[in-house]
């Protein structure tokens, strides 16, 4: 059997065929499949990249050029930073996901970066359900130096919501980051609790929340796809943040996102520390996807 | 919402009206799309390789019995093959050794470990009554030895005291101690999430292994992952001696593709399900169920034992 460390070798092969035949494109659709795009989102990119060039001599270094560009076509439009609205006050970003994928993490990590830029920033622990959730929040409060509201654990998350909004009303806040208690999208009871978090929020400013950031993690597999699509029609995602990438995990099932939602990717995720986000870049997402090996391999051949 | 197995090969398959013995052209078509469906499911595609491989050798000259059809004889096939790779040895957390007898929760972060732990330990003590001490070796999230005190409370389980300043060695050697003067029959070693490729955390985990002799090394990991997790699993399994995974998440609507992916480059046996926050939300682990899901299929199975 063909290890997952063989994308090294299929692509040895790939430089030694040179020709787009059907089985120079079944190892591109492989190598895709096994960065999480998805059967048919990985079908689709071989095959217009089949298209035009089917038959052809191609040489490796064109080869992953296409591929890449092939992919960074569908991410480059979603490619967009979070911005801030400074007209609002403050600006209400509402973070939400399944357990586990990194939400209060990216909060932190967030008032960071918007700390740096001389912004205050109000967090709210919306999270009043799991074991130390909140203590976990006060802690990236103290890093960054952000005011964080809380209520005890097992309180109404709504009520929370609300009490959140009021304070950094008050305070004038630039910015307001709500984190809520991971959940799993099939859970009606819980999706309808994130709604009424929604609903809460727009009783003091009926715009907000001005973002809606979902936060998937690259492990995740074609799962992730039905979580935006039902955290969009619950909660109204507006925007995204990938996390984990730090791993081996390409979070391919991004590239079908975008391709189906395109919803805008504001940033990604690679470490637990608090400088580890950054931004997200289509070009080098893409080139990660087609592998790194494929640029060694093609260096060398050059 | 996803297309089953049976409804595709019912395209390529059930306009077949022989009967008798499969064809090497039957199986081969109804094979690519087991292939796709597994694909979908999130099943790594080495696996899958490998899966379609062995249902082929079965297959192959399988006879169709009168009241099937030739494709809902593949999905048999198949299935039976899936639940025989997910479980045929299912077996439960081993205590037989010497108290304190260490249990070692390790995967990659946020997978479920802190969560599972807490089950683990209340289950221990309802069912099998024994005296459990939980101890966090997780010095690096935020919190996280908290959060294992607050469930220790919740689930009345004692936890390690906490101690500021020490290393994951450190505590879990404290933990041991802990254990041996305080009489207890099993200690649960809750670690920090790390991932493989991080070559200090893996070293660490490593040490954390030999200073406690483990008697079960656990791998706790998201029923949600994708073609990650044979990476996953075979890196924690080359680098400790795992005596079995525990899948989260399974709660989730997730194909739950994972299981096979791990349970096949592991051969690890998968010794229990999480499928909830609260905890009592853990189960045995049902091959059946998952092998169900991973085909996107209800009854067809049935339907062919009772023809
Ligand atoms: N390696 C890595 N770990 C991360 C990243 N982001 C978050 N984590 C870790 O993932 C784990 C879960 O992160 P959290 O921020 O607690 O996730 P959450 O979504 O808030 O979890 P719940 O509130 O329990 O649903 C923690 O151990 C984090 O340190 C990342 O980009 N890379
Ligand atoms: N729905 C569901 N959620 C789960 C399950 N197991 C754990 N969780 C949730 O997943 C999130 C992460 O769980 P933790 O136990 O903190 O994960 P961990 O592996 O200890 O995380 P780190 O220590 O940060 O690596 C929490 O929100 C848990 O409530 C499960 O079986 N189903
Ligand atoms: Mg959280
Ligand atoms: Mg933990």
């Amino acid at each position: 059997a063909r290890s997952s460390s063989a994308l090294g070798q299929n692509l040895t092969a790939l430089i030694r065929k040179r020709r787009l035949d059907d089985e120079t494109l079944q190892d591109l659709e492989d190598i895709l499949v096994q960065a999480d795009l998805g059967v048919e989102t990985a079908v689709r990119i071989t095959e217009r990249l089949a298209r035009d060039r089917y038959d052809k001599e191609i040489d490796d270094a064109e080869l992953r050029e296409v591929l890449a560009s092939e992919i960074t076509g569908v991410l480059e439009p979603v490619a967009r930073p979070l911005e801030i609205d400074g007209a609002r006050r403050p600006h209400v970003v509402l973070v939400v996901g399944v357990n586990g994928s990194g939400k209060t993490t990216t909060i932190g990590k967030l008032a960071a970066k918007f700390r740096a830029d001389g912004k205050s920033v109000v967090l709210g622990a919306g999270d009043t359900f799991r074991a130390a959730a909140i203590e976990q929040l006060k802690i990236w409060g103290e890093r960054t130096g952000s005011t964080v509201v809380a209520r005890p654990q097992g309180s109404d998350a709504s009520g929370l919501a609300f009490d959140a909004l009021k304070l950094a009303r008050e305070q004038n806040a630039d910015l307001l980051m709500l984190d809520t208690a991971g959940r799993l999208q099939n859970k009606a009871n819980l999706m309808a609790e994130l709604e009424k978090i929604v609903r809460v929020l727009r009783k003091q400013d009926e715009t907000a929340p001005h973002t809606v950031l979902l936060v998937l993690d690259a492990t995740t597999g074609q799962n992730a796809m039905n979580q935006v699509e039902i955290f969009t029609q619950v909660a109204g995602v507006t925007g995204l943040v990938m996390t984990k990438l730090d791993g081996t995990a390409r979070g391919g099932i991004l590239v079908a996102i975008a391709a189906r939602h395109g919803l805008p990717v504001h940033a990604i995720g690679v470490g637990e520390g608090i400088d580890d986000l950054q931004p997200f870049e289509a070009k080098e997402f893409a080139r990660a996807i087609v592998g790194e090996t494929i640029t060694e391999a093609g260096d060398d051949a050059a | 919402m996803f297309d089953s197995l049976q409804e595709r090969l019912s395209g390529i398959l059930d306009t077949l009206t022989r009967r008798g013995a499969l064809t090497e052209a039957d199986v081969s078509a109804a094979l690519r799309e087991v292939r796709r469906a597994l694909l979908e499911a999130d099943v790594a595609l080495d696996v899958v390789r490998d899966f379609v491989e062995t249902v082929r050798e079965r297959a192959v000259g399988a006879n169709v019995v009168k009241s099937v059809t030739p494709g809902q004889m593949v999905v048999k096939i198949v299935h039976d093959t899936l639940v025989e790779t997910l479980g045929s040895d299912a077996r439960p957390i081993d205590l037989n050794a010497a108290p304190p007898v260490a249990i070692m929760m390790v995967g990659l972060q946020g997978s479920g470990k802190t969560t599972t732990t807490a089950k683990i330990a209340k289950r221990l003590t309802e069912r099998g009554r024994s005296k459990v001490l939980m101890a966090s070796l997780d010095t690096r999230r935020p919190a996280a030895q908290e959060q294992l005190k607050i469930l220790g409370e919740q689930v009345s389980v004692d936890t390690l005291p906490i101690v500021a300043g020490q290393s994951p060695v450190q505590i879990a050697q404290r933990a041991m101690q802990a254990a041996r003067l305080g009489g207890y029959d099993v200690v649960l070693l809750d670690t920090a999430g790390r991932q493989f490729v991080d070559e200090a955390l893996m070293a660490e985990m490593v040490e954390i292994e030999k200073a406690t002799d483990p008697h079960e090394v656990l791998l706790v990991a998201d029923a949600l992952t994708g073609q990650d997790a044979v990476n996953l699993a075979r890196a924690f399994d080359e680098r400790l001696s795992l005596t079995g995974i525990v899948l989260t998440r399974l709660d989730g609507d997730g194909r739950g593709g994972a299981a096979l992916s791990m349970r096949a480059v592991t051969g690890k046996p998968i010794k229990l399900a999480g499928v909830g926050e609260k905890l009592d939300e853990l189960e045995e682990f049902h091959p059946e169920r998952i092998a169900n899901r991973i085909l996107g299929m209800g009854d067809i199975v049935s339907l062919v034992e009772k023809a």
